[in-house]
């Protein structure tokens, strides 16, 4: 009988291997569904992987689609290892957007530097406070965060609804999109001939300050204890409702930076489909990255790769762009179930009761 | 049940037993926690497969694969821990168990039901949900439940274990009844007071094995207690002389009930001296895991007092407990630790801070500790190597590590050498019995009597969350001690 035995300990190899696996096995299947709408069958994986990676335009345009990314990667990376299961990374960001739409056509006669930041802390505070409910009833009241993050997006996709067909409607022209920022908030370009703008490197910095203080300092080894076990870390003496508020609230804020970066560095606006879905693709990020801070900001890229190839996809060859989406959903469901592997291997052993096989199991 | 066998990794739970209960007959099944008589009982109700062994009901072979077939093999089973579903009627609860397909009859199913409770004098409304019973009608339920599957042979698991002195009373009356109706009975317990009121016959578990299958009548409760226990020959460990030492630890009145109001800890008062361990002794969950955690600071709120070196610290924290000089090893030590994390930071666990730097985490002092750790208390492992591929001897020694290595004052340890095997049990109670004579005041809570005898200098008996004596452990041996934990004194 095939059956799965625990490792006695994880492969290193196993980091590496298992989300190369993933994507291959991922891009097999949208192969498939591409050949069902006429694609030839590698035509599929060059262009959401290759094609982008060929041109100076498409690499930068893969970095502006992997800012959002790499901050919502982030976030729920930094949330999963403190132990809070973070699904809202998209209510938060579109929370921090409404924060930096809202005070962006505001601040235009200040001066540049304080008109920036104050986008950026905007964006901070409005992220930490869409989660603040879900952690609080989280570290209070044992309530499941999974589903209070998870419900909290909607509600904040409506709000974003709401604002944009209510008062924060165009006068003029009538379209659901609120008035632009002022020229000082905006996040300056980095290079001439491209849209990468500052936001980058607000991310990129964020990513690094996160790797330090949980690769680096005495809170972050306090963090990664209390996330993995939290009983024992308590029993140790740790603040672990603290710990985990702290995981909650800078996940959020971090994710909320994502809406404020979207705002202020490229649409320069509150619209609808301003998210891009950036928060659910951060849970892809995060977990192809293995959780660690780096892995999640190489996948976050790859991520902004495959976007950019399925809109040019389209295009070249004539296939619907929500191929790219499916991709990526199905690169997140295999890496999820491969996961396993991570901590099992496949063996073959005689006949076994099941009893038995479900202690293993509980062992685990 | 004839030579049933099952095996659980190295342990065999159940060692070719065999066992007979006859219509209209009350056997007691007698055990320690851990000498199989749950694993024989999940056997019997299908929950667990044997390596190899036979039932056979009424004569005839039954394959017993799940607890459907031993419902209709006409087995039925009360655990402690009720199958019921809280928010439906009692009527509806026993619908529930009906095999799925057949068109539902709440009124026959209730009439059947009253009448069968009626049968039993048990008043109780059938159409009352099962959340507003007490646990002593829930457990009239259950055993409803069997009775209105026609079970032949119920089984009681540690049935008194949950109730109240009276409530025990009307169980048993209700048991004599059932004998009087022709049913075969098995009444699980360790309470001998128990075994010798109701039940007709004893078999005694120890280790897995049956070891006596007697006429309750032709046994004394020392007899028994001494087959329940095994023949104990207490080794004293290399010791000092009991110095004289002033109280460490003060326990004053300490007191917790639980969510029915049931009290877990009822007045409890412990003083413990430096250099002297007392042992606590009593039947698992007779207040013990309680008084434990309250020690640990993390059980809940309690009433009463717990003071190190004069220092308050009930209704604490684990840290304010630590600082005031408590070292404290859990019952459950894989839950005392993280297990993805290596043993160095598993060793420093409460001490991390000591290892902050201006420039971040310390990485080398803390390697530089936990080799030194690891050499000092003869730890099986690398320090970076994560706690969850250690054995369970090398993880109490971690704690033992984390623990000992600051030299506290007091110690309160559960279960020390629980699931250890001969070297590593030897190991733990050395180094107990050491920082004894290096002047520690030392609580031990632990199951295991022979360890109790070992290493104690004193004995407090606990039951149902008291203090029933305090003994020497010089003028008391295993049955004494068995005695006072089934509630008689010797």
């Amino acid at each position: 009988m095939l059956r799965l035995i625990a490792r006695t300990s994880e492969t290193r190899s196993a980091r590496w291997v298992l989300p190369v696996a993933a994507m291959i096995a991922a891009l097999v299947v949208v192969s498939i569904a591409g050949a069902a709408v006429g694609a030839a069958p590698w035509s599929i994986a060059k262009a959401l992987l290759w094609t982008p990676l060929s041109s100076d335009f498409g690499r930068r345009e893969s970095l502006v689609s992997a800012t959002p990314f790499v901050f919502t990667g982030v976030a729920v990376a930094v949330a999963f290892r403190g132990g809070f299961y973070n699904i809202g990374a998209e209510g938060q960001m579109l929370a921090g957007a409404i924060g930096a739409a809202w005070i962006g056509p505001h601040i235009g006669h200040w001066p540049r530097p304080l008109a920036i930041a104050a986008t950026v802390a905007i964006g901070l505070i409005f992220g930490a406070l869409w989660i603040l409910p879900p952690a609080v009833l989280k570290v209070y009241r044992r309530t499941d965060e999974v589903v209070t993050t998870l419900m909290l997006n909607p509600v904040a996709l409506l709000l974003v609804s709401a604002l944009l067909t209510g008062p924060w409607k165009d006068p003029e022209t009538g379209f659901p999109e609120s008035e632009r920022t002022a020229t000082a908030a905006e996040f300056p370009r980095l290079f001439a001939d491209s849209r990468i703008h500052l936001g980058l490197l607000v991310a990129i910095a964020v990513a690094g300050l996160c790797w330090y203080v949980i690769n680096k300092r005495t809170t972050g080894i306090k963090y990664r204890a209390a996330g993995l076990a939290p009983e024992a870390s308590r029993f140790a003496g740790l603040p672990v409702n603290r710990l985990n508020l702290a995981a909650a609230l800078s996940s959020g804020a971090i994710a909320g930076l994502a809406g404020a970066s979207e705002v202020a560095g490229v649409q320069y606006r509150l619209t609808q489909g301003l998210s891009g879905g950036a928060g659910f693709t951060g849970i892809v990020a995060a977990t192809l990255g293995g959780l660690t801070i780096i892995g999640s900001v190489l996948s976050a890229v790859m991520l902004g790769v495959v976007r950019v190839g399925s809109q040019s996809m389209s295009r070249t060859l004539g296939v619907p762009s929500q191929l790219g989406d499916l991709f990526t959903g199905v690169l997140l469901l295999f890496m999820a179930s491969i996961l396993i592997f991570r901590k099992y291997k496949l063996g073959f052993s005689p006949r076994f009761p099941r009893s038995e096989a479900a202690k293993d199991g509980a062992k685990a | 049940m004839r030579g049933i066998s099952k095996r659980y990794g190295a342990v065999l739970a159940n060692d070719s037993v065999d066992l007979r209960v006859d219509h209209g007959e009350v056997l007691g099944l007698l055990g320690e926690n851990g000498a199989g008589k749950s694993t024989l009982m999940k056997v019997l109700y299908g929950l667990v497969r044997p390596d190899s062994g036979e039932i056979l009901v009424n004569g005839r072979l039954s394959t017993i694969d799940g607890p459907a077939s031993a419902i209709a093999a006409g087995i039925g089973i009360v655990t402690q821990h009720f199958s019921l579903a809280a928010p439906l009627s009692v009527v509806d609860n026993i619908l529930l168990t009906e095999r799925s397909g057949q068109l539902l009859n709440r009124k026959a199913a209730a009439a059947n039901l009253l009448e069968l409770a009626e049968g039993l004098g048990f008043d109780i409304d059938v159409m009352a949900p099962v959340s507003d019973l007490s646990v002593g009608e829930r457990q009239r339920v259950e055993i409803l439940k069997a009775l209105y599957h026609q079970c032949q042979v119920l089984v009681l698991d540690e049935p008194t274990a949950v109730l109240r002195p009276q409530e025990i009373d009307s169980l048993f009356e209700i048991v004599e009844r059932l004998k009087g109706d022709n049913t075969a009975i098995v009444l699980i317990s360790h309470k001998l007071a128990e075994v010798r009121a109701a039940c007709d016959r004893v078999v005694v578990l120890r280790a897995g094995r049956s070891i006596a299958d007697v006429p309750v009548a032709s046994a004394t409760d020392a007899e028994l207690a001494e087959l329940m226990v095994g023949s104990v020959v207490p080794q004293p460990a290399e010791r000092g002389s009991q110095s004289d030492g002033d109280v460490v630890l003060n326990i004053t009145e300490l007191t917790l009930n639980g969510p029915s109001g049931e009290p877990l800890l009822d007045s409890v008062n412990i003083d413990v001296r430096a250099g002297e361990i007392l042992g606590i002794a009593g039947v698992a969950g007779n207040g013990q895991s309680e008084l434990m955690a309250a020690l640990h600071g993390v059980g809940p709120t309690v009433k009463g007092s717990i003071t190190v070196n004069g220092i308050d610290v009930t209704n604490t924290n684990p840290e304010k407990v630590r600082a005031a000089g408590v070292g404290r090893l859990p019952e459950d030590r894989h839950g005392a630790m993280v297990q993805d994390l290596s043993v160095e930071l598993n060793l420093e666990l409460e001490r991390l801070d000591l290892y902050s730097t201006k420039s971040g985490f310390d990485r080398a002092a803390l390697r530089r500790r936990a080799e030194e750790l690891i050499d000092k208390f003869e730890i099986k492992a690398a320090p970076e190597d994560p706690v969850s591929s250690l054995s369970g001897g090398n993880m109490q020694k971690v704690l033992l590590a984390r623990v000992l290595s600051e030299s506290p004052d007091v110690i309160a340890v559960s279960q020390p050498t629980r699931g250890l095997d001969i070297g590593a049990t030897r190991y733990v109670r050395t180094a107990l019995v050491e920082q004894r004579d290096r002047g520690a005041a030392i609580l031990v809570d632990t199951q295991d009597l022979t360890e109790i005898l070992e290493v104690s200098d004193r004995v407090a008996v606990m039951s149902r969350g008291r203090v029933v004596g305090v003994v020497e452990a010089s003028e008391t041996d295993a049955v004494a001690l068995g005695l006072m934990m089934a509630g008689r004194h010797a």
